[in-house]
């Protein structure tokens, strides 16, 4: 968070690179910097602030966000599950560096095992299934990577695209995992019902409080969907705690040095191989983790829920958002579940203009909507190369 | 395991019918993966498109069954011409749109398969939503037998009555089996020979090989560029008109599988490869065949990824290994 205290305006490749900077019509460097100088108490209440409010989003029901088509509990709880994907799938891609296309299959498993040892074959309680269904995935993406990881680049692209088909298409064609019918009572998060939360009613610019409709406090029904929706949330709050810790930590250097370069990450002693599956398997634990959460949720699932076209919304998702920055993937992840759920109204054209968005943002915001920081410094001292070359400025 | 032996000519004719199907398609991926390293996903949407050139050239003449020959072949000629006119003109369109400002800015590859996806996502959604787009211009009771009930399946209705030529095996090997292998084999042929013998070829190849050094040597990058889209692109329409007459049948999602089966043909003979294509194509196309013969047809799609898989671990190259640029004069 020194990014202030330096003046990077002293030389002229970083100086053009604020020109490319804040096209969307803001300066990001002068936010941070102004976040950054706060007193260390007033980022915290701003912070919490920030939870709190992300926790009440249900309950306020706020007039332009909120989708009028669809229980925007249940919406949230759809955006906050791609959020989570989001964040494991950036390990894979945006930290390692490998490009994943059947993330999806995680997912799944993560979803069948809650669902299978749930309801289908045998009654489970629903807090061993979380554990199980996250040991599962992960002991499955080891043992995907063991084998793959070895193939370069864009074959792994289409070798784990296969294996997503494959669990898919298994699940599809297995009796026992309940085939194309799908598994039905899948079991619910354990209730318990404290209180009631009233939501709030707009009308206009005035909040009233509605006490006819009202949230049961940790009540996991089929009919308010918010409860999941916090729940997906504090996973979330873990998970990007741990992100954190991870990304800052040896490993994060590991895997950093592995995308960039292999083999000189491999010279100066970094065990590739074995970075690239841990990252694998990271990316795996929350993949199950969020497909299990996502079954709970839905109460059933079946093979179509998990079609290849997810795993290529989480790829859109990571990388319209900036792979490799955390903040990034939520904001894409955002994108990429919300804006066709709060469309539901053009509901014929949403995928078209999903499209349509997804090729602008591609081909003018090639980083990501908030690159990581990296990135970012990669460019400028790019550009600031190319102009030495071009000896248009003196070093 | 019996089934396989007592169809086993049947199996193989139509894995290789299917095979050829593949192999053209994945022409598109190997030229555009040799010149510019980048999967180019929406290229089945290209395939699509041209599928419904063809049918609505078909519609357009309404050609009555039992139709004199030459009738027959003329329409069938028009169609090819159609689809690969659509076809071609959707990959140019696909390069302008997707990939040429990406590659302008040196993005990162990923982006552009992002940029690509994107294309896919749209152009599939707009044939599925062609009724409205044509509503929007007051057209849709003129262009009703295009237009009209656009999510659906799209018959086509092969104007060639399909008749057995000769027997093998106990399998009638039809005239339509024969014209989509053959084809298939000599457009490779001629594909082969145009970019081993053209000067737009040799440009690919410059281009596949070490794109800086072409450019410095004076290959025009941009102009081999949109030639590798158009030359993918046409293959795909002419696979599209072979499937009709085989398959009979296009959506507008129907893109989707096949464009992942004709990239993994594509990887499975080694990616940049033009021979490595069909080859890929008729592994898969009879390996799918045979293997849904032995474990059940449910299993089919599973057999083909398994096979791609084993193949990569074992010969991480494909079959034949990477080089359109090496691909000797």
């Amino acid at each position: 968070m020194t990014q202030g205290k330096a003046s990077p305006e002293t030389s002229p490749g970083v100086a053009r690179s604020r020109a490319w900077g804040p096209r969307l019509g803001w300066d990001r460097g002068a936010l941070a910097r102004r976040v950054t100088r706060l007193p260390r108490s007033v980022k915290w209440a701003l912070i919490g602030v920030l939870v709190v409010l992300l926790y009440a989003l249900p309950l306020l029901e706020l007039p332009i966000i909120s989708t009028p088509d669809t229980d925007f509990g249940a919406v949230l709880f759809t955006v906050a599950s791609y959020v989570l994907v989001a964040l494991g799938l950036n390990i894979v891609l945006g930290y390692a560096g490998l490009l994943d296309l059947g993330y999806v299959g995680f997912y799944a498993v993560g979803a069948y095992t809650v669902a299978v040892l749930g309801s289908l074959q045998a009654q489970l309680s629903w807090w061993l299934l979380i554990p199980l269904a996250v040991i599962i995935t992960t002991i499955s993406g080891i043992l995907l990577g063991a084998p793959t990881l070895r193939v370069r680049g864009d074959y792994l692209a289409i070798v784990t695209l296969g294996f997503g088909e494959i669990i898919r298409l298994t699940a599809l064609n297995t009796e026992w995992l309940g085939a194309a019918k799908g598994i039905t009572g899948v079991p619910r998060p354990p209730s318990v019902d404290l209180f009631e939360l009233p939501h709030l009613e707009w009308e206009g610019a005035t909040a009233l409080i509605d006490l006819d409709d009202t949230t049961t406090f940790l009540s996991f029904g089929v009919a308010d969907q918010a409860p999941y929706y916090w729940l997906a949330l504090t996973v979330i709050f873990v998970v990007l705690g741990a992100d954190r810790m991870m990304r800052l930590s040896r490993i994060g250097r590991a895997w950093e040095a592995t995308r960039e370069d292999e083999d000189a990450a491999e010279l100066m002693g970094v065990p590739t191989f074995r970075f690239k599956l841990l990252a694998f398997a990271t990316g795996a634990f929350i993949g199950g983790l969020s497909g299990a959460l996502f079954a709970s949720r839905q109460g059933f699932i079946n093979p179509e829920s998990f079609l290849l076209l997810l795993s290529i919304l989480f790829l859109a998702a990571v990388v319209v958002g900036g792979a490799g920055n955390r903040y990034g993937v939520i904001l894409g992840a955002i994108v990429v579940a919300y804006l066709p759920e709060r469309f539901r109204g053009f509901e014929e054209w949403r995928l078209l203009v999903f499209g349509l968005a997804l090729l602008l943002l591609a081909n003018f915001r090639p980083q990501g909507l908030l690159p990581p920081r990296r990135a970012r410094r990669a460019q400028a001292v790019d550009e600031q190369i190319d102009s030495m070359e071009e000896g248009k400025v003196r070093a | 395991m019996s089934f396989l032996i007592d169809n086993f000519v049947e199996l193989t004719v139509t894995g290789l019918v299917l095979g050829a199907v593949y192999g053209l398609v994945a022409l598109g991926y190997t030229l555009v993966y040799g010149v510019l390293q980048l999967i180019n996903f929406a290229h089945s949407e290209v395939w699509m498109f041209g599928s419904f050139a063809a049918v609505w050239v078909t519609v357009a003449i309404g050609l009555a069954p039992g139709s004199a020959l030459p009738a027959v072949v003329g329409v069938l000629l028009l169609a090819l011409l159609a689809a690969m006119a659509m076809s071609g003109g959707i990959a140019l369109l696909l390069e302008r749109v997707a990939y040429r400002r990406l590659i302008r800015l040196d993005a990162p590859r990923l982006v552009a398969l992002i940029s690509a996806i994107g294309a896919s996502f749209a152009l599939a959604e707009l044939m599925g939503l062609r009724d409205r787009v044509a509503g929007w211009f007051g057209l849709e009771d003129t262009l009703a037998p295009y237009v009209s009930s656009a999510r659906d399946n799209t018959r086509f209705r092969n104007p060639l009555d399909t008749e057995g030529v000769f027997t093998v095996g106990g399998y009638t090997v039809s005239n339509v089996d024969l014209i989509i292998i053959i084809s298939a084999l000599l457009m490779m042929v001629a594909l082969d020979q145009f970019i081993r013998r053209t000067r737009t070829g040799s440009g690919i190849r410059a281009v596949a090989q070490d794109s800086e050094a072409a450019a410095l040597m004076g290959v025009n990058r941009a102009r081999v560029i949109r030639a590798t889209f158009l030359v993918g692109g046409v293959m795909a329409g002419a696979a599209a008109l072979l499937y009709l007459m085989r398959f009979g049948v296009t959506r507008w999602n129907a893109g989707f599988l096949l464009g992942v089966k004709a990239f993994t043909a594509a990887v499975l003979g080694g990616i940049g490869n033009v021979r490595g294509a069909l080859l890929g194509g008729f592994i898969l196309g009879l390996a799918e065949n045979y293997g849904s013969a032995l474990v059940g047809s449910q299993w089919r799609d599973v057999v083909a990824f398994l096979l791609l898989v084993v193949i990569l671990l074992f010969r991480p190259t494909g079959l034949l290994g990477e080089s359109l640029g090496r691909a000797r004069a």
